[in-house]
């Protein structure tokens, strides 16, 4: 009897610590903050916390930056969150991020912000490496989207119905490619839509007669770039202004950005941080 | 005494707190989804968006038929797979398996359970969708979504069902086999009506696991607004949509990303209270009969 009690006791205590501590982490989350402002640079080294947050197509270069940048400035911490451009868009204008991303240009409904060009990137038309097609001109890319031309042979390669893979609603790459492919002409809605880079390089790899278009930071030997307008889609074509299909990428700041934010900003721009573009694939800025 | 008393009080205010909370957590979710989705439901208007087939954000157009067709569909696709498929199992493991068989066989489907969806979602991507593209299309496609989702609900299907046959009275298993009756026979018609009520609750949950799943659907289904025609057109399940383009919303889009929370709550609703009308009436005729 006295055993069988104190096991209710001890039940009932845990059951209570259980319940009190649920409710002290739920209210510590929820009045923690979630945009940090930056400190002010104090004169013997940089301290503090960045954020940053948007385009999923300059995740990975951001990711980049920042760890170099953090191993400068032991003491200073980057966060850098995907999201998409029109998240980077929002939270730079609500300040709930230091600094936003996008990777096409801000629509004019969209609030003015202050744009820093970070890098250029150009999106490459790809296909499965086994397709015959190795190159298509920016209109017949265009029709293909459209959902015009639907088979292979109508454009040099093999009788085989186009698979049109695609990215969903929102997407930076997806905006991008609209502005500089599409025209007025929408993607068709019977193209398989994939929400990342990633996941449409999976797709396009393991999907035959598929095509679909990325970033040029994700290109890899698992598909194939198509050359367009007769240009093949690399960096230096890119970059001397020849590949059609090239997009800006910006970090954005609400005001003139300062502190902190500013020394980040200032180090991605500089001859070093431009090297990093160039070593992931992107294409720095003059 | 008073010690017990104090106990039973404390006792039982905790139970009632945690029972309140659950409810309030329900309520708070659909009041906020509702609020959030309001605005969207007067913008598009009700017609609109329940029957509108184009879904098109940037253009203003916001019809969720085609993907409220499309979770009906993969929900219903994976239930006819699943259901025999679930019952048969559970039949050989009350009924058929020896000890050893089970032993092995319950633990292994239990742990399926376990398995992250996006687990299922790659593998769905990689094996299931190239399988179905030799049928034809793209593979990306509502069958592909069907089939990943039965071994998702195959696990829930199959333990409640063997749970609930092995809860019927032995007494009616005995009865059954000393008036002749063969091993099949007494499995077709005397236990499974006896454990229907069980095996319709594992149906019911599995069909919510069903419609509410996300990620995995995302990977196999092709996320294409089109109204799927036949088992291997691509389409966009309602819960995928929202999970597509909430980081991309403002504005009415995002608001009308919560409209689609709200249609897929209301859809929920309908479907558990339908099963469990079914499950009710199918009880009472057992009794009558």
């Amino acid at each position: 009897m006295k055993t069988h009690l104190g096991k209710r006791r001890f039940i009932l205590l845990m059951s209570s610590i259980l319940t009190i501590g649920l409710v002290l982490s739920s209210t510590s989350c929820a009045s923690s903050p979630t945009a940090t402002p930056t400190e002010p640079t104090t004169p013997t080294g940089l301290s503090g916390t960045i954020t940053e947050a948007g385009s999923t197509s300059v995740q990975p270069l951001a990711e980049r930056l920042a760890d170099v940048f953090m191993q400068m400035h032991p003491k200073v911490t980057v966060t850098i969150q995907g999201g998409g451009s029109s998240v980077g868009i929002t939270s730079a204008d609500e300040g709930t991020v230091d600094i936003g991303a996008a990777s096409r240009e801000l629509k004019p409904s969209e609030p003015p912000l202050v744009k820093h060009l970070l890098a250029r990137d150009g999106i490459a038309i790809v296909t499965p490496p086994a397709n015959t097609v190795t190159g298509l001109t920016k209109d017949e890319v265009r029709r293909i989207f459209a959902d015009e031309v639907t088979n292979w042979s109508q454009v040099g390669g093999a009788d085989a119905e186009i698979i049109v893979i695609a990215r969903e609603e929102g997407s930076g790459t997806r905006g991008a490619f609209e502005e500089m492919v599409m025209g007025e002409d929408l993607i068709t809605s019977n193209a398989i839509l994939q929400l990342s880079n990633g996941a449409v390089r999976t797709t396009v790899s393991t999907t035959p007669n598929s095509i679909g278009f990325l970033s040029f930071g994700y290109l890899d030997t698992s598909v194939k770039a198509l050359a367009v307008d007769g240009v093949e889609g690399t960096v230096e074509n890119a970059k001397n202004g020849s590949y059609p299909i090239v997009r800006p990428l910006y970090f954005l700041t609400k005001e003139a950005p300062t502190g902190l934010g500013k020394e980040f900003i200032d180090f991605c721009l500089s001859a070093e941080g431009q090297s990093i573009v160039t070593d992931e694939g992107f294409i720095p800025v003059d | 005494m008073a010690s017990h008393v104090v106990i039973d009080r404390t006792a039982k205010l905790v139970v009632i707190i945690c029972a309140s909370a659950s409810f309030v957590v329900l309520g708070a979710i659909f009041v906020f989804t509702l609020r959030e989705g309001m605005p969207a439901f007067q913008e598009i208007g009700l017609s609109n968006f329940l029957f509108g087939t184009e879904w098109r954000p940037g253009l203003g157009m916001f019809g969720i038929l085609p993907m409220t067709v499309g979770s009906l569909l993969v929900t219903l696709g994976s239930m006819v797979l699943a259901i025999p498929v679930g019952i048969a199992c559970a039949i050989l493991l009350a009924e058929v398996a020896s000890f050893r068989v089970r032993r092995i066989l319950r633990p292994a489907i239990e742990l399926l359970v376990g398995i992250p969806s996006v687990v299922y979602g790659l593998v769905g991507m990689m094996l299931i969708v190239p399988l179905v593209r030799e049928i034809g299309g793209t593979g990306f496609s509502v069958l592909s979504a069907s089939l990943v989702l039965m071994a998702m609900v195959l696990p829930t299907i199959i333990s409640i069902s063997e749970d609930s046959l092995r809860a019927v009275p032995k007494g009616y298993k005995e009865a059954a086999l000393a008036m002749g009756a063969t091993q099949w026979q007494m499995i077709w018609h005397v236990q499974l009506p006896a454990a229907r009520s069980g095996i319709v609750a594992g149906i019911v949950l599995g069909m919510g696991r069903a419609i509410g799943e996300t990620m995995a659907m995302i990977m196999v289904i092709g996320n294409a607004v089109v109204m799927p025609t036949s088992p291997l057109s691509p389409a966009r399940t309602l819960t995928g949509n929202i999970a597509a383009e909430i980081m991309y919303a403002a504005g009415t889009h995002r608001s009308a990303l919560f409209a689609t929370g709200v249609v897929l709550f209301l859809l929920i609703l309908v479907l558990n209270t339908v099963a469990t009308f079914a499950l009710k009436r199918g009880i009472r005729s057992q009794h009558v009969a």
